[in-house]
């Protein structure tokens, strides 16, 4: 324990100095090395590749890609931070977009018009397309929170088996074939749509980004989202309500994967079944490369997005320089690992030199991190 | 008892507890006034938890009465009992280590931004809490070298120290600490009965649970001790010695300094 004789008056001043600031505790200067990582793959590529990698039009195709994983990698980041997981995130979505076109196509016209390439009513169809493929994957996330509030069985458990049950009912919902008659309005004035020079689909994830960071960072619902995460016990007694939060959370991953879900029909204009397999490990990896802690507690969405952006620029840029599209697991499995060793390195030093340890002399560390059941996260 | 029972910040009566055919606590009174010490002793299974469980809401007693300032009433929850002014510091001390002392300090308890559109979203008041979690440190002589930083990042005394704070933040009437100082060193356990001692000092109740004798006969000013889910003394520290209390707790002989209840 600190002696008081040996700070008196000391800590206030101290205080005073971090109050207007930003704070120490979670955004310190070497937090800040992602962002630099991110900075030096960029500058590396744009001197490897030249103007084929540095241009603005390529900059706009790598955002483009990353739009729909960054809607799962926002939803993922609350639950990864909340202490919990989602695997169903690309059945979720599978199973979003093909109720989507199912509904498109019903709207669209009658049969014989649809079959004949006219839509009589294609944009009704389309955003009530949009609206059923949200509702679609918010029903998937009700499923899967109430068997992890109600049941109280694992997340990991629960979202493996809507992982298969989701993109099961979607084969069946689309007998295993991609939907045909899709009102190509969808990809023309929506997925391909520009505004100012960028994808549509690109500002959604964007907005949606900020309004994400904005109720992590900044608002109650977020400090508790952290708290769950971080001691769920604690929060509990602290009067939070831990199960309807939590609840919420897995419906809000269940909207995040439906809009996504509509976002990807709408940039292919049609239903991708097989191509979301691994969906669910980019967004976690996404997340993870972010900072967070699979235990929950850390993590955040600005450093989520770069998380997100690491490994689609690292796969734009070999395609771009020429290497080998083997290598693209190998070099983005091996960014994931770096990124999460530096970040347990520095946490690991920051916990044992203390965040403020030259602050006062002879402060005992010795039980500094008894305390600490998640050490170096 | 009876004669200062108006001015008592807590009294109960007759607290009785069934876990299935064990009966956990028989019969069990316990009262407390402002200002006062009183530690909670007895041997593991004596009944000391559950004592606080049923004083402090988090369960509810079979049969027996409660009373807050002479007030009759009926813990539905922690969060019931917080309401009136009980606060627990609990052994693990429920933090989240993730969180700063400030955001600790404030848990479940946020004061939000004021403004139409901001308190519809539940934006938080930060620079309020973190300038009354200091304010109010500094009003205990708490030192903890970064209010922003996370507690995991703080040794142990300094995490009991920001449990206790907390507690203290919003305890109006009776706070309950079990074993405070269990997990402690030399100096830290110092630091926490010395902040007992300034809790005393402003007036609150303050429930001790502890195993440790001469702790106890320092800062208590009554200690009450169970055995087997029975109040079976109360003594005077002033007038007792650390042999006494043992024999009390373990049943084995009478005692001579204290005095003892029915």
């Amino acid at each position: 324990m600190t002696q008081p004789e040996s700070s008196a008056g000391k800590p206030a001043a101290l205080r005073g100095m971090t109050l207007g600031g930003l704070r120490p505790g979670r955004v310190d200067l070497s937090e800040s090395w992602l962002y630099l990582a991110l900075l030096g793959i960029v500058v590396g590529f744009w001197i490897w590749g030249g103007s084929g990698f540095f241009a603005l039009e390529n900059f706009r195709n790598i955002l483009f890609d990353t739009s729909v994983i960054a809607m799962l990698a926002i939803g993922m980041a609350y639950l990864i931070i909340a202490g919990h997981f989602d695997l169903s995130v690309g059945s979720m979505l599978i199973f979003s977009s093909v109720v989507a076109a199912k509904v498109m196509v019903a709207l669209a016209g009658t049969t014989e018009q649809v079959q004949a390439g006219i839509y009589p009513h294609a944009t009704i169809a389309i955003v009530a397309g949009v609206l059923a493929a949200i509702v679609a994957g918010a029903a998937w996330g009700v499923v899967n929170g109430l068997l992890v509030v109600k049941k109280g069985l694992p997340s990991f458990i629960v979202t493996l088996g809507t992982l298969g049950a989701a993109l099961s009912l979607a084969q069946v919902l689309s007998q295993g074939a991609n939907i045909s008659y899709i009102p190509p309005a969808v990809q023309s004035s929506f997925g391909g749509r520009l505004v100012l020079g960028v994808p549509l689909l690109v500002i959604i994830a964007a907005v949606a980004m900020v309004i994400a960071w904005y109720f992590l960072a900044k608002t109650r619902f977020g400090r508790w989202t952290y708290a769950i995460g971080s001691n769920r016990e604690a929060a509990r007694r602290a009067g939070i309500n831990v199960d309807r939060h939590t609840f919420l959370l897995f419906v809000l991953m269940g909207v995040l994967a439906g809009a996504a879900g509509a976002m990807d029909l709408a940039r292919f204009n049609t239903t991708s079944i097989g191509a979301h397999a691994n969906d669910n490990l980019a967004a976690i990896a996404a997340v993870v490369i972010g900072g967070a802690s699979l235990h929950g507690g850390s993590g955040s969405i600005p450093r989520t997005a770069v998380g997100v952006l690491i490994p689609a620029v690292l796969a734009n840029g070999f395609i771009i320089v020429g290497v080998e599209p083997y290598w693209q697991g190998f070099a983005i499995g091996a960014v994931l690992i770096i990124a999460v060793s530096v970040d347990q390195s520095r946490r690991h030093r920051l916990a044992t030199a203390g965040s403020s340890g030259g602050q006062r002399e002879g402060r005992p560390r010795t039980s500094s991190r008894s305390g600490s059941r998640r050490e170096g996260t | 008892m009876s004669a200062v029972a108006a001015g008592l910040a807590l009294e109960a009566r007759g607290i009785t507890k069934y876990f299935g055919h064990v009966t956990a606590l028989d019969d069990v009174s316990f009262e407390i006034a402002p200002g006062e010490v009183v530690a909670l002793m007895g041997d593991n299974g004596a009944g000391k938890s559950t004592l606080v469980k049923c004083l402090s809401g988090a369960m509810r007693p079979d049969e027996g009465t409660l009373s807050i300032d002479g007030e009759p009433v009926v813990l539905e929850s922690p969060t019931h009992a917080r309401g009136l002014g009980i606060e627990t510091v609990y052994q693990d001390l429920a933090l989240a280590d993730d969180l700063s002392a400030a955001e600790n300090f404030f848990l479940g308890r946020e004061h939000l931004l004021q403004g139409q559109p901001w308190r519809r979203f539940g934006h938080l008041d930060r620079r309020r809490m973190h300038r009354e979690a200091s304010a109010h440190l500094d009003r205990l002589s708490i030192n903890l070298p970064d209010l922003r930083a996370p507690v995991r990042e703080f040794s142990g005394g300094q995490r009991q120290c920001v449990a206790v704070a907390r507690a203290l933040v919003w305890a109006k009437k009776v706070i309950f600490m079990d074993e405070p100082t269990a997990a402690l060193g030399v100096a830290q356990t110092r630091h926490v009965l010395d902040l007992i001692v300034r809790v005393r000092e402003s007036g609150l109740a303050v429930v001790v649970i502890s195993h440790s004798v001469p702790e106890v006969l320092e800062v208590a000013d009554r200690i009450v001790v169970l055995r087997l889910g029975e109040r079976v003394a109360t003594l005077d520290p002033a007038t007792c010695n650390g042999d006494d209390v043992v024999a009390a707790i373990t049943g084995a002989s009478t005692h001579r300094g204290g005095r003892s209840t029915p």
